[in-house]
C-alpha cells in the first residue's frame, strides 16, 4: 500500500536534522575505519572491525531514514536498535576492560571522543521513528 | 599548510553556525529572498570557497613537503569539509522550516572539528 506522506514526514522537520547528524557519523565512521583497516589493521583488529561494523550501521540507518518507506523505516529501526546495543555494550566493555580496545572506536566510552553524540543519537532516532509514524491529518 | 587560512576558516564556520543557530531558534527557514537567508548562505558559500582553496593548497603541500604524513587521513580531512558543507547546504535548502538552518548548524560545526584534526595530522610528524 503506497503511503507518500510517510517518507516525506520521516525526512522533514526534526527528521531532517537527525538525518544530517546520522550522515556526518556515517561519513566519519566509514572514512575512519577505511583508514584504520587500510593502513594498520594488524594493530587492533577487534577495534577496527568494530569501527567498520559501526560505520555500516550508520550508513544503513542514514540511507533508510532518507528513503522513509515503511520497509526502510523497519530496517532503520533495527539498525538503530543495533546501534544502541552496540554503543552500550562497547561503551561498558571499553571501561571494564580497556586492554581489549587498544585503539578507540566510535563507541568506546559511550562515544566520549564524539561528545557522547553516539550514545544520544540512537535514542533520538527511535523517538523520531515513533513520532513520525503518526499521521498528523488522521 | 596555511595556518592563517585554516584559522580564518575556523572562525568563519563558527560565525556561520551561530547565524544559522539564531535563525533556527527564531523559527526562520533559510529563505533566499530575505537578507538574513541570503546572508547566511553567502557566508556558507564563502566558507566553501575557502575550503576548496585549502584542499587544493593542502594536496599540493602534501606532495611538496618533506614531512612523513598520514596521507590518507590528511586528504580525508582536506576534502571532508568541502563535501560535508555542500551536502549540508543542499539538505538545508530543501527544508522550509526552522530545521533547515538547524542542518546548517551541524554542517558548519563539523567543519572546525575536521580542521582541527587536519592540523593534528599535519603537526603529528613535524
Amino acid at each position: 500500500m503506497p503511503e507518500p506522506g510517510l517518507a516525506q514526514r520521516t525526512r522533514s522537520g526534526p527528521g531532517r536534522l537527525l538525518i544530517a547528524v546520522y550522515a556526518v557519523f556515517a561519513l566519519a565512521a566509514t572514512a575512519r575505519s577505511a583508514v584504520q583497516i587500510g593502513t594498520r589493521f594488524g594493530e587492533a583488529p577487534v577495534a577496527y572491525l568494530l569501527s567498520a561494523f559501526a560505520a555500516v550501521v550508520y550508513v544503513v540507518a542514514t540511507v533508510c531514514l532518507v528513503r522513509g518507506s515503511a520497509t526502510s523505516r523497519t530496517v532503520a529501526w533495527v539498525s538503530i536498535v543495533v546501534e544502541l546495543v552496540g554503543v552500550l555494550a562497547v561503551g561498558t566493555f571499553s571501561l571494564v576492560d580497556p586492554q581489549a580496545f587498544p585503539d578507540a572506536t566510535v563507541w568506546s566510552e559511550f562515544g566520549r571522543g564524539y561528545v557522547f553524540i553516539p550514545a544520544v543519537l540512537p535514542v533520538l532516532g527511535l523517538w523520531w521513528l515513533r513520532v513520525s509514524a503518526r499521521d498528523p491529518v488522521a | 599548510m596555511n595556518d592563517v587560512l585554516a584559522t580564518t576558516l575556523t572562525y568563519v564556520s563558527l560565525a556561520a553556525a551561530l547565524w544559522a543557530l539564531v535563525l533556527a531558534i527564531a523559527g526562520q527557514p533559510t529563505r533566499p529572498d530575505r537578507w538574513y537567508g541570503v546572508g547566511v548562505l553567502g557566508v556558507v558559500a564563502l566558507l566553501e570557497l575557502g575550503l576548496v582553496v585549502q584542499a587544493v593548497g593542502g594536496i599540493v603541500a602534501l606532495f611538496v613537503t618533506e614531512r612523513e604524513l598520514d596521507g590518507f587521513s590528511f586528504v580525508g580531512y582536506l576534502v571532508g569539509p568541502v563535501l560535508v558543507l555542500a551536502l549540508a547546504a543542499f539538505w538545508a535548502l530543501a527544508e522550509k522550516t526552522r530545521w533547515g538552518p538547524a542542518v546548517l548548524v551541524v554542517g558548519c560545526l563539523a567543519v572546525p572539528v575536521m580542521l582541527l584534526r587536519l592540523q593534528q595530522v599535519w603537526d603529528a610528524h613535524a
